[in-house]
């Protein structure tokens, strides 16, 4: 499960992969050299911020721009050259890009008539595919007189009713309100594992990815830093973009002293996991939630642990997000609003300790 | 504070927002707008409703034998004149003529506006800084332009002999009114349909080729459907001018090609018939009418 790509065992093969894709536009690198696979039947997110090629890399399977170099193929067809009506994979447009002059109806069969499927199976598809997105009964509104949620509907609609072999979805959920996207995070998820289709998503919501994706590919200025589970992300990025982009992180200037060990910046060494070469300076990535808080002369022994003096407290409700200032760092902790436990006053000094395995040691 | 204290007790009520207060002050805002319109009202009936009466008056009126109008005796018979064989000949002939100079136009200009509306906005810009660049030279200039290239020595018989098809005869012909025509009505097609293609979303064109539409496909279903208004206005600016085009038919166009604009300058001037002049002009303005309550039923409004 953990690997979604190109299995080599069962000889499967990947709905799209992308060898060596690099785009450009004039002088403007927009996707530098990306290799992926993504499997049949596979939630895959792209994530970035604004700017990192995220969407470039999507038009590109969906045909609406052509790589500058490298390979592009469906499920093992070469389509790097082909027109978007020539390749079995539909979009959801970030915008929905609804059909302003047709009706629901229209929208969603414009698809099957344009590959001139016959009429009576028409109807039968688009009801189905519109009872699928629960639109019935707005079949024949227009899409100025539907809400934000119901257009994301019809765009699915008009997409998954050609039965393509590949969705992809670009900023999907980018236009709704914060109560609307979460709905439509599950609903999307579960649509997806009712149709079985591959679904390509793109979006720069760190926490829209870990919702949906099977497997997430982080990229920045072009280039695809690290594919992985949302776990394996999370939990091991490979290096300080990732660590930031997804979820709050902390980040400890170290390096490399061997194998195990590494040399924080204040000149102690700790334990610290990393197969990078002797000397490399690397960040060790401490969660704010994985981390833990003492009193210094209490720190457990098995823990790690720096000390420094409490500067703020943040209130969050169910949290509370303590900072922490050593002289060569900043540090957040965040506690679970519990009853009990240790409450440290703002001034006082505290000790932020952790266990190995809640840290990875990440590139610079 | 002393101010809002000094002011007197009445004024205070009157600031009240009342559903009386808000009626009066929309009669007041109805009343200036009449008030800043009336200018352009009394330009329009001085001298487009009241000419237009007197002319309606003409058709209806009988030629004397001097070549005078006799207004006594009201009658049709101007507008019988407009069914026998040579008027209606040059009505069809113009109508045809129109109709062709609308079509020709919206198939040069439909590709055109459509590049200039998908460039970036500078160039956008400059390319209808060159749409209307014509404008700035005077009209019947720019037809005599067209007499030297199109004439016996001129550019279009030069590359048709070089061309090897022989010494072609363009000027005084129908074909020289139609490029007249086409090349003096060109921007009035280009400009609606670069204002009502520019104004679609070009994801719509995007999801039409991801939803298998081939590039024709998406022209007819998505692009035209949505630049309907453009299209309308923009041949409804070219086929009624063309219809009673003067000008172009006179300077390019053959004694054999007489036009419903010469037409009626012939009758008004030279036959000296006022009432079949005036029938004629009547007929036409009726025709462009229809022509202008079609392009507002079909939603010309949105443009």
């Amino acid at each position: 499960m953990g690997d979604g790509g190109n299995d080599p065992v069962s000889g499967q093969t990947a709905a799209v992969e992308l060898t060596a894709i690099t785009k450009r536009f004039g002088s403007v690198v927009a996707v530098d050299n990306v290799d992926l696979e993504i499997a049949d039947g596979e939630f895959f997110a792209l994530l970035g911020p604004s700017g990192c090629g995220k969407t470039t890399t999507l038009r590109m399977v969906a045909g609406l721009e052509f790589p500058t170099e490298g390979s592009l193929k469906i499920f093992g067809n070469e389509a790097g050259t082909l027109p978007p009506n020539k390749r079995p994979v539909n979009t959801v447009f970030q915008d929905y890009a609804l059909f302003p002059h047709m009706t629901v109806e229209a929208n969603v069969a414009f698809g099957l008539k344009m590959q001139r499927v016959a009429k009576g199976e028409i109807a039968d598809r688009v009801q189905e595919a519109i009872s699928l997105v629960r639109l019935e009964g707005l079949e024949q509104r227009r899409s100025q007189q539907l809400s934000g949620g119901q257009r994301q509907r019809v765009a699915l609609a008009r997409a998954l009713v050609n039965r393509p072999k590949v969705l992809l979805l670009d900023e999907p959920l980018g236009a709704l309100d914060l109560k609307l996207r979460q709905e439509m995070q599950s609903e999307l998820k579960a649509l997806q594992r009712e149709v079985g289709i591959t679904f390509v998503f793109v979006t720069h919501d760190q926490e829209e990815a870990l919702t949906m994706a099977d497997r997430i590919g982080v990229m920045n200025e072009g280039e695809l830093l690290q594919v992985g589970t949302p776990s394996e992300i999370y939990e091991h990025p490979v290096n300080r973009f990732v660590a930031n982009f997804i979820g709050q992180t902390n980040l400890l200037d170290a390096s490399v002293v061997s194998n195990d060990t590494v040399c924080l910046a204040n000149g102690v060494h700790i334990p610290g996991k990393s197969d990078l070469p002797v000397g490399t300076r690397v960040a060790v990535c401490l969660r704010p939630e994985r981390a833990g808080m003492y009193p210094p002369e209490e720190v457990p022994a098995d823990q790690q642990s720096v000390i420094g003096r409490l500067e703020s407290v943040t209130y969050l409700g169910n949290a509370l997000v303590y900072t922490v200032v050593l002289d060569w760092a900043r540090l957040e902790v965040r506690r679970e609003n519990q009853p009990g436990g240790y409450r440290p006053h703002v001034g006082q000094e505290v000790a932020v300790s952790w266990t190995l395995d809640a840290i990875s040691v990440v590139r610079a | 504070m002393t101010m809002v204290a000094d002011r007197p007790e009445g004024l205070e009520e009157a600031a009240v927002a009342t559903p009386e207060f808000e009626k009066a002050a929309e009669r007041a805002a109805s009343r200036r707008g009449f008030l800043l319109s009336l200018p352009a009202y009394a330009y329009l009936v001085l001298f487009f409703a009241v000419p237009l009466v007197i002319v309606m008056i003409y058709s209806f009126a009988t030629r004397n034998r001097f070549g005078g109008t006799d207004l006594s005796g009201w009658n049709l018979d101007a507008y019988r004149k407009l069914g026998e064989p040579i008027v209606r000949d040059i009505l069809f002939r113009s109508l045809w003529l129109a109709i062709l100079t609308t079509l020709i136009c919206l198939v040069v200009a439909y590709p055109f506006a459509y590049f200039i509306a998908t460039r970036t906005p500078l160039v956008r810009n400059l390319m209808l800084v060159f749409v209307m660049i014509p404008f700035w030279t005077n009209f019947l200039v720019r037809n005599y332009a067209w007499r030297v290239l199109l004439g016996n020595d001129g550019l279009f018989t030069n590359i048709s002999e070089a061309l090897g098809l022989g010494e072609r005869e363009l000027l005084f012909t129908t074909s020289a009114v139609v490029i007249g025509l086409v090349y003096g009505f060109l921007p009035f097609m280009v400009l609606p349909l670069y204002a009502s293609i520019e104004r679609i979303d070009l994801s719509l064109v995007e999801a039409s080729r991801d939803l298998y539409a081939s590039g024709f496909q998406t022209f007819r279903r998505v692009l035209l459907p949505l630049s309907m208004p453009g299209v309308i206005a923009g041949s409804i600016l070219v086929f009624v001018p063309s219809l009673g085009a003067y000008v172009t038919p006179e300077i390019l166009g053959g004694a054999k090609t007489t036009l419903l604009g010469s037409y009626i300058v012939t009758q008004f001037l030279t036959a000296r018939n006022w009432p079949v002049g005036a029938s004629l002009s009547f007929v036409l303005m009726a025709v462009m009418l229809v022509a202008t309550l079609v392009y507002f039923r079909t939603g010309g409004r949105n443009l």
